[in-house]
């Protein structure tokens, strides 16, 4: 036995030496990388990223200007917007850029339990209808008035709308008011909730490429209307207070002025990413420019957002004075 | 579900005819309520069938969402969570973090971890070679190599660091209850229950629950994985700790021995095999958690699932979704190696035995130096390369992904409106428009005449809880696509299954595939899915079926190639064709398996109805994917979630009992 212990322990020491031989640059030698992170008194900045692109495009550039112009430790989190704002009141989160209306939410954190805060308007306008593919638009132009949608009605029937035509609705959390409209303007309409985002991104691709009817719940800006222009069907005009109440609702969405909501301690805490947070302001073309190099670039988002900052460094420099 | 509850019992009464008797009626009583309800329904269409639309709430759901805002509101003071759930949450985020650091985040300062990937590989080399054999030490650094070619590394080690906390304490917690609930029948019949309903009830329903608890990242992620994993290492001990042989105990009284000794000397060594075969499906359970857990931020493969998918980008979420099927082969291999492997060992050689000591130690020595070479140099800390390997395999993957969708969407479509128009949407109104008492008899009806009075008194209660969760229509709206989605399921078992029962040949070419399509993350195969079917009902039940039917196949598998050998040699020496012996020999011998295979076939699919709702599939589904995303709708997504687990109980209880009848 202790024949075999020699022979391995002699392998052992010949190969360790090899190897350690060729050895090479070691880990934490150089790759610190300079004193970016050593500045600043920024600290630890917790960012939740809800689960779509345009969203993504905030957080990304937001992040990018955070790490590299005010030394921030950025920690990006992946939640649906009910947990982003739960996460407010554990300190686990210090904000979210862009908020679509939930009233739901702003009265249970902002004014209940006050753990969260306003913290402004991002410039983006949330815009929110029915859309149809641009084949369909092109091919019956009257259908982009809802007078018209019973006229079609029978040729958005699918397997899933039971005789009538098909409205198609998608991720859960999207602020709508759809089957009540349908109800409402008394159109011949069911609608039928694809469940997820994806769901709806692709029923859409696939109608445009197949020239199938289609028409569902949309809104911009989103990444997806660059690759295809969905055409947004008017319903008739919103009037301020058509839709105070939600079951009698018989009216277009508003334009939403989308806005950041920040945790009530990072508002207080000093913290320069909250001034940034606070000074973030876009447009919608520069955040469908971002979400582009991201969905179909598929760019990383810290790369696009680079991209983004060193081509408009004139607006980083505002949000930062 | 009357076609596939009843489906064992129609090949039961084949060679059973000659002690018929009372067993003839059963079918016609079954026969007799089916008609009954039809004419019932005929008269009776569109009344009383406690239907809700998709914004309205009931007390129950207004109750629940108070709850939960009320442990919202109170977290910060309430005793309970100060010097528990904090405290638990404390330790397991120690625990994921220690891990973290050890293989996939930075640390102390080091841009890197303490191990780097040359470190992991031959880590996971050697501990394959020492608990299994060097063919799977073989497999395991080849395929964590290529996790690091894919260019997935860091990735791939999260998903790790996850999975081996999240077992550690699924493990920890579940081989001791195992143990008990293998020596008590009474504490074994109180958890099974709670076992049934910890596998069951969906993931989403619980995501936000858990993360108001344990706050969001690592610790309510392995939490989460931990409620789903348990049960497998719980049922698996029993099993085991019940399956030593009396005699053997009874050897260990008479010698005198006390509990504790039988216990430790006797039942654990001799059900050893087992207990490591349970290891296996907790590991195997705790992966399919993967993407479920990225939703509430857990790092690692299931985040780029996710993230990939919110632009549709197949290819990529492809990628990572083959990254979580290369782990759970390696480690399945691994795990199935070291149950075998004192076997292995007793029939190999003695010289080998001999070699055995020193060359592990020698094993040891290189694993060390190489952990040591992975925590000091760069070049085997990082892993080298871009990942080449992982976009040629994301863009073979979009190339596939737009060939199908051109080519046989017209094709798709055509199998989609004809399944629905005439097997789904008559059965759906069947049970959403009778009135919910007709369908609550029948159900309860079924019960007693498949699977007895116990079987009966337990679909009325959970007959009697689906109304109160006020969900009566979508569950019978769900319903009618499970059965819909287990009759396809048992028909795919069916062929496949009597072709790999048959072949061995079949059965090698055809196992991986299955295995794969078992682990694969639904994720990524919903995009395909959605472009070839559009968001339907329907694409909720392939995807249902994609996950359930690979199950049912392997036990189908299993049942027809145990029918005795002697016995299909007599039926071919009698003159049967194949076809007759198929159908006249194989299945009806093989009826144990077939009603195991109805039975976990909706259960699977059972657990795929949220996936469904995320694709179209509407119902309950929907309800709970809308309760996990907006906090008005989180009691009835709660609702929906039990639900769920309801039908699940009742139809698990009801085909159980079927199947020990049918035995009997």
């Amino acid at each position: 036995m202790a024949r075999h212990w020699r022979a391995g322990a002699a392998g052992m020491a010949v190969l360790g030496l090899t190897l350690t031989a060729c050895s090479g640059a070691k880990v934490g030698d150089s790759s610190s990388g300079g004193s970016k992170s050593s500045g600043g008194k920024c600290g630890t900045f917790n960012l939740a990223v809800n689960p779509w692109v345009g969203y993504e495009a905030d957080a990304a550039v937001v992040a990018y200007v955070a790490q590299h112009d005010l030394g921030c430790t950025v920690t990006k989190k992946d939640l649906k917007e009910e947990i982003a704002w739960q996460g407010f009141g554990t300190g686990e989160v210090d904000a979210v850029l862009e908020n679509w209306g939930h009233d739901d939410l702003k009265k249970k954190y902002i004014t209940g339990q006050k753990t969260a805060v306003e913290a402004g308007q991002t410039g983006n306008k949330g815009i929110i209808g029915w859309f149809v593919p641009p084949w369909l638009a092109k091919a019956h132009p009257d259908i982009t008035d809802w007078k018209n949608l019973d006229k079609y009605a029978a040729n958005f029937k699918t397997s899933e709308s039971g005789g009538k035509g098909q409205l198609l609705d998608g991720d859960p959390s999207y602020v709508t008011n759809d089957a009540a409209l349908v109800k409402n303007l008394k159109l011949d309409y069911k609608v039928v909730y694809a469940g997820s985002e994806t769901a709806l991104i692709q029923a859409f691709r696939t109608a445009e490429k197949n020239k199938q009817w289609t028409i569902g719940y949309f809104y911009e800006p989103q990444w997806f209307l660059s690759e295809v222009p969905l055409v947004k069907v008017n319903l008739p005009a919103y009037k301020t207070g058509c839709d105070a109440d939600a079951a009698k609702v018989a009216c277009d969405y508003p334009v939403y002025n989308l806005d950041k909501i920040v945790s009530a301690k990072f508002a207080k805490s000093g913290s320069p990413a909250y001034d940034l947070v606070k000074k973030f302001n876009w447009t919608n073309d520069d955040q469908n420019t971002v979400a582009k190099y991201i969905a179909q670039d598929k760019m990383s988002p810290d790369a696009a957002a680079r991209k983004w900052v060193e081509a408009n460094r004139g607006k980083v420099d505002a949000w930062l004075k | 579900m009357a076609l596939a509850v009843e489906k064992p019992h129609k090949t039961d009464k084949v060679p059973r005819a000659a002690v018929a008797g009372r067993r003839i009626s059963r079918p016609m009583v079954v026969a007799a309520i089916l008609v009954v309800w039809l004419v019932l329904f005929a008269a009776l269409r569109g009344r009383q069938t406690l239907t809700l639309a998709a914004a309205d709430l009931t007390g129950l759901h207004r109750w629940l969402n108070d709850v939960n805002d009320s442990v919202g509101a109170n977290r910060n003071s309430n005793p309970l969570f100060l010097y528990f759930f904090n405290e638990i949450r404390l330790v397991i985020d120690n625990l994921v973090t220690f891990v973290q650091s050890l293989i996939s985040q930075p640390t102390d300062g080091r841009p890197l971890p303490q191990i780097g990937w040359l470190g992991v590989v031959g880590l996971t080399g050697y501990v394959s070679w020492a608990v299994g054999n060097w063919r799977v030490a073989l497999l395991a650094v080849a395929g964590f190599t290529f996790l690091g070619l894919q260019g997935l590394w860091q990735e791939s080690m999260d998903t790790l660091a996850l999975t081996l906390s999240a077992v550690l304490v699924a493990l920890l917690i579940g081989i001791p209850l195992g143990v008990w609930a293998g020596l008590s029948d009474r504490f074994n019949r109180i958890m099974t229950p709670f076992l049934d309903f910890m596998q069951t009830m969906p993931t989403f329903v619980y995501l936000a629950p858990l993360t108001l608890i344990f706050l969001i990242g690592g610790a309510s992620a392995v939490i989460t994985t931990v409620i789903y994993a348990a049960p497998p290492a719980i049922r698996i001990t029993a099993h085991a700790i019940r399956s030593v042989p009396e005699t053997t105990v009874e050897a260990a009284d008479s010698l005198g021995t006390t509990r504790v000794q039988q216990l430790l000397k006797v039942l654990l060594p001799m059900s050893r095999r087992t207990v490591v075969m349970g290891v296996n499906q907790t590991i195997m359970a705790a992966l399919a958690m993967v993407t479920i857990a990225a939703l509430i931020d857990a790092p690692g493969l299931g985040k780029t699932v996710v993230q990939a998918l919110q632009s549709l980008d197949v290819g990529t979420a492809f990628n990572a979704g083959l990254a979580i099927v290369v782990m759970a082969i390696v480690l399945d291999r691994v795990t199935t190696a070291a149950a075998g492997r004192d076997e292995a060992a007793r029939r190999s050689e003695d010289r080998f035995l001999k070699w055995r000591t020193p060359l592990l130690a020698a094993g040891a020595a290189v694993s060390a130096v190489l952990v040591y070479l992975s925590h000091t140099y760069v070049w085997a800390a990082e892993f080298p390369g871009q990942g080449s390997t992982g976009s040629h395999i994301a863009s073979a993957a979009d190339t596939a992904t737009t060939w199908m969708q051109d080519h046989l969407s017209g094709l798709t479509n055509g199998f989609r409106d004809a399944i629905t128009n005439g097997l789904l949407n008559p059965f759906q109104t069947l049970l959403t428009d009778s009135p919910w008492w007709l369908v609550a008899a029948v159900l309860v009806g079924l019960g007693v005449v498949l699977g007895g009075w116990w079987a009966g008194a337990i679909a009325t209660v959970c007959v009697g809880l689906l109304v109160a969760t006020g969900l009566w229509s979508d569950s019978m709206t769900t319903l009618a696509s499970s059965v819909v989605a287990t009759v396809l399921v048992m028909l795919l078992g069916a062929v496949f299954g009597v072709w790999m029962g048959r072949s061995r040949l079949v059965d090698r070419l055809v196992r991986p595939t299955l295995d794969a399509a078992q682990v694969m993350p639904p994720f990524v195969y919903l995009v395909p899915f959605l472009a070839m079917f559009g968001p339907s009902r329907f694409t909720a039940i392939v995807a249902a079926v994609v996950y359930a039917a690979p199950v049912a196949i392997k036990i189908i598998a299993d049942g027809v190639r145990n029918v005795p050998e002697a016995t299909v040699e007599a039926a071919t020496s009698a003159g049967c064709n194949t076809w007759q012996i198929i159908t006249k020999v194989q299945l009806p011998m093989a009826r144990g398996a077939l009603t195991l295979a109805t039975n976990q076939g909706l259960i699977y699919v059972l657990s795929m109805v949220v996936v469904g709702g995320l694709v179209g599939a509407g119902a309950l589904g929907y309800d709970v994917v809308a309760g996990f995303s907006q906090g008005e709708l989180y009691g009835k997504g709660l609702a929906a979630g039990l639900a769920i687990v309801l039908l699940g109980v009742m139809f698990d209880r009801i085909t159980q009992a079927a199947a020990r009848r049918a035995r009997a």
